[in-house]
């Protein structure tokens, strides 16, 4: 078994599997229940400012939209920060870590963007003994109509001032949680670098309605007839969520900057791929939300088996990994030329590759009157939507043509040298090879 | 009180609950979820495999979409509007030679999608939601008679009348629907539904059944032809082959299709006898429901006997499975040799039969089993004083129905061609009736 331990800023955990502040993480009970299950560590749900707590709705708090046998594929919700008092929260955390000691324990905190709120607020957290915390400067509903949440998240000198406030009045690591609802994810990164932040953990939950009902016209989820956008997460947002990570990952400015990866991973592979891209742990919330905390079990066993079967001995191994390989559509390598192949022995002969090909595509895939299913290389882009559509997993794949083999499609031969857009003929701004 | 053990034949075997429960629908209706479920399982192939296997062409990839996003009623208007009996077909069919038998997951998983069940929850649910879904064209004048109330001649009839025509359905029998309504296995067909899809497909109206008329009694295709310019002739088959056997006459010794129908217009089940050991002799489905009904009477021993060996059965693997779940033994090639009794049977002389190539024959050596009663159900044979020219021993029609004799179609069991299955009596009716249309229209 390979060793899932990781230390993320120095904080140890058995796992890099931490549940992201949300709903699991509000109370000791979920969290004591959490650990029990073999969670590495959560981020306690958000805390906000001594006083009064913040109210919930008193409806429903999520929408969905799901898959084939109602499978749930994306979640929003308009919940806010915890609604139970401060010092309830700080009690339980305190007793949870005490309990815990090898486990993660980071606190989520958004309070007003007032140097005297978070100046109130971290010493009380810091007496916890947690082992770090995160900023809120994602929550894209409620809170951030209150001038918090993504509204700090979305301007960059505030998310700077704020993590230098809390460098300055708290000795443990700062985490600072990024809205995706922004353009270009650098600038709120580098404005947290430029902050004194030790990390950054992303994506926070994207604007959303998932769904309107037709009979009443109201979005869901529906209070008394009304609805407000919500935040997305659960697996949908995976794809949004792992871009995001490799910008700041890439980017020269943030290279380097820890990153606690979160959206809609679900499984180990998920979690395997988000710290491929430069992510030294991941956090996860809507899988438990859909099938409970047991699933940590599959998270870690599944990426222990991955990482032995590819010989990686530590997390840290595979951090990163795979930021090499992102880059710019102008760097893909032209000379690089695929052709679809359907494996006939696993093809099932329903059809969907060729009327995917057929209606909306290259005209690239012929059916015998007997619904053989076969690939015109004359006409094949290798544009991989056969593959996509295609309900048996490898059936039809992308197989490479060697160089010196003459494209069909093209009638020339293939290159063996890289090339691409910056030097080809047809770019007005090419510049020439050398 | 009679039990399993009674000798000879008597009713009332079973206490009536456990009639009542052996006689339930053999595939409950799907639950809303259940639907749900199976209808997510359609992958909405490319010229689906299914839809050409279907001798309707029912769009079905279009119509499992249709459940899967909460249009039912939708679904259901797909299905009719290729199969009007669309909802006993979705009981009756087998579906797992013809639909489910395609559907690329049955070669993927060998778990079809559920299409049969998945049709009923469609049909039942526009069924069960409103009177009838189509209207009437303007009617033409033009009057067409149909001879027989089967699948067929009902297809047949809605079609025609859906275009304005006026028609008039001839029946031999009190009571419309045919095989639907006499000769299939009661509980494929609960609740009375046969008699209710007639009742609904008549909705659509200018249609007009007149009962007890039988061709060649009080009916002639004569006199039918001076009067109609277009007469569609469904009439089945209502000859029932003979054993050929010694001692065939003797007590105990009935046509299946005699006691199916008996079963079925039964207001009470305990009211029909069945005999202690009961022998089928066939290898359809007709010999399959005889078997499965006449053991779920409460028959003791039931067994099917047929000349040939299991693959050339035309009851379904499905059905074979089916009876021998319900404790029905399948005996193959054998066949019956002599009946023995005084004046009733009490014993069923079997052959061994082998085919070595050059035909099927007994092998002399013989086997007897007890048998208190004995079904022949070795196919039926067309009755007809028809001047029509045969094929083999069926109507002959080309194209669409058209037999030999001008303005005379003919489509279902009675007419060649076709697999004997519902389904195909109504893909045959609604095409003969657009011929017919065509031709009255030209």
């Amino acid at each position: 078994m390979a060793d899932l331990t990781t230390d993320f800023l120095g904080i140890k955990s058995p796992n890099p599997f931490w549940l992201a502040s949300a709903p699991p993480t509000d109370k000791e009970y979920n969290v004591r229940r959490a650990f029990e299950a073999g969670w590495g560590g959560v981020v306690w749900k958000t805390l906000g400012a001594e006083g009064p707590p913040v109210v919930n709705v008193n409806g429903p708090r999520y929408g969905a939209i799901y898959g084939a046998d109602r499978r749930l594929l994306g979640l929003n919700n308009i919940e806010l920060i915890t609604d139970r008092p401060l010092e309830t929260n700080l009690e339980e955390i305190a007793r949870v870590k005490a309990d815990y000691p090898d486990r993660a324990m980071i606190v989520s905190i958004m309070v007003p963007c007032e140097e005297e709120a978070w100046k109130a607020i971290l010493p009380r957290v810091a007496e916890t003994g947690a082992d770090g915390i995160e900023l809120n400067f994602g929550c894209p509903h409620g809170m951030s109509e209150r001038g918090m949440g993504s509204a700090v998240g979305q301007v960059p000198e505030y998310i700077e001032m704020v993590t230098r406030w809390c460098k300055q009045y708290y000795d443990k690591p700062v985490i600072v949680k990024l809205t995706p609802n922004i353009t270009d994810v650098r600038k709120p990164a580098t404005a947290a670098k430029n902050g004194g932040a030790d990390a950054v953990s992303l994506i926070n939950t994207i604007n959303s309605i998932t769904s309107v009902n037709l009979d009443t016209m109201s979005p869901e989820p529906s209070i008394d007839g009304k609805g407000s956008h919500g935040g997305y997460c659960g697996p949908a947002v995976k794809p949004i969520a792992m871009s995001m990570v490799s910008e700041i990952a890439r980017n020269p400015d943030t290279h380097g900057l820890p990153i606690s990866g979160i959206g809609g991973i679900t499984t180990w592979r998920d979690a395997a791929e988000f710290i491929s891209l430069g992510c030294g742990n991941v956090q996860v919330c809507t899988a438990a939300m859909t099938y409970g905390f047991k699933i940590v079990q599959e998270m870690c066993s599944g990426l222990s088996q991955w990482m032995d079967e590819k010989g990686y001995t530590s997390v840290e191994e595979v951090v990163g990994r795979a930021v090499p390989n992102v880059t710019d559509w102008q760097y893909l390598n032209l000379n690089y030329i695929a052709k679809a192949h359907i494996n006939q022995d696993d093809c099932i002969k329903c059809g969907r590759c060729y009327a995917a090909c057929e209606d909306t595509s290259h005209q690239a895939i012929a059916m015998s009157d007997d619904r053989t299913f076969s690939v015109i290389d004359e006409e094949c882009v290798a544009c991989n939507l056969c593959v996509d559509v295609c309900p048996v997993e490898d059936c039809i794949t992308m197989v490479e043509m060697e160089p010196g083999q003459i494209d069909p499609r093209t009638g020339k031969v293939v290159e063996k040298e890289y090339a691409n857009w910056t030097t080809h003929p047809n770019n007005p701004g090419a510049v020439a090879a050398e | 009180m009679s039990s399993p053990m009674t000798p000879g034949i008597t009713a009332g075997r079973l206490p009536a609950d456990t009639l009542a429960e052996n006689f339930e629908d053999l595939h409950a209706p799907y639950a809303p979820h259940e639907a749900a479920v199976a209808a997510d399982r359609c992958y909405f192939c490319y010229d689906a495999p299914c839809v050409t296997a279907c001798p309707t062409d029912i769009d079905i990839p279009l119509f499992i979409r249709q459940i899967s996003t909460g249009t039912p009623e939708a679904a259901a208007k797909t299905i009719f509007d290729q199969n009007i009996l669309g909802g006993m077909c979705a009981r009756v069919c087998p579906t797992e030679d013809l639909c489910e038998q395609a559907c690329v997951r049955e070669l993927a998983e060998g778990k079809p999608v559920e299409i049969g069940r998945l049709q009923r929850h469609a049909t039942d649910t526009l069924m069960a939601r409103q009177n009838h879904p189509y209207e009437r064209a303007p009617a033409t004048g033009k009057k067409v008679a149909i001879v027989g109330a089967g699948p067929a001649g009902l297809a047949c009839a809605h079609r025609l009348a859906m275009y304005g025509h006026d028609v008039t359905i001839y029946d031999a029998e009190e009571k419309a629907g045919g095989l639907n309504e006499f000769g299939i296995a009661a509980y494929k067909t609960t609740d009375n539904f046969a008699a209710r899809e007639v009742d609904w497909l008549l909705g659509i109206g200018g249609i007009t059944i007149k009962t007890g008329m039988r061709l060649g009694d009080n009916l002639s295709l004569d006199d039918l032809t001076g009067c109609f310019p277009a007469v569609f002739l469904s009439i089945g088959l209502g000859g029932v082959n003979a054993l050929r056997s010694e001692g065939e006459d003797k007590d105990g010794v009935r046509d299946a299709v005699e006691f199916i129908a008996a079963l079925r217009q039964a207001s009470d089940l305990a009211s029909i006898p069945v005999g202690r050991d009961v022998v089928v002799i066939g290898g359809g489905m007709t010999a399959v429901d005889a078997a499965v009904q006449s053991k779920l009477l409460g028959a003791q021993n039931v067994t099917i006997a047929y000349r040939r060996g299991r693959e050339a059965m035309s009851a379904s693997e499905f059905e074979q499975d089916l009876a021998a779940s319900k404790g029905v033994r399948l005996m193959f090639n054998v066949q019956p040799k002599a009946i023995h009794g005084d004046s009733t049977v009490n014993e069923i002389e079997l052959e061994y039969t082998s085919d070595d190539g050059d035909g099927l024959k007994g092998t002399g050596e013989t086997i007897r089993l007890p048998a208190s009663q004995v079904f022949k159900a070795i196919g039926q044979a067309l009755e007809t004083e028809s001047n029509l020219k045969l094929e083999g021993r069926k109507i002959a029609v080309t194209g669409a129905g058209r037999t030999s004799r001008d303005g005379v179609w003919a489509g279902g069991d009675c007419a060649s061609g076709g697999d004997d299955l519902t389904v195909t009596a109504v893909a045959e009716g609604r095409d003969a009736a657009e011929d017919i249309h065509a031709a009255l229209s030209a």
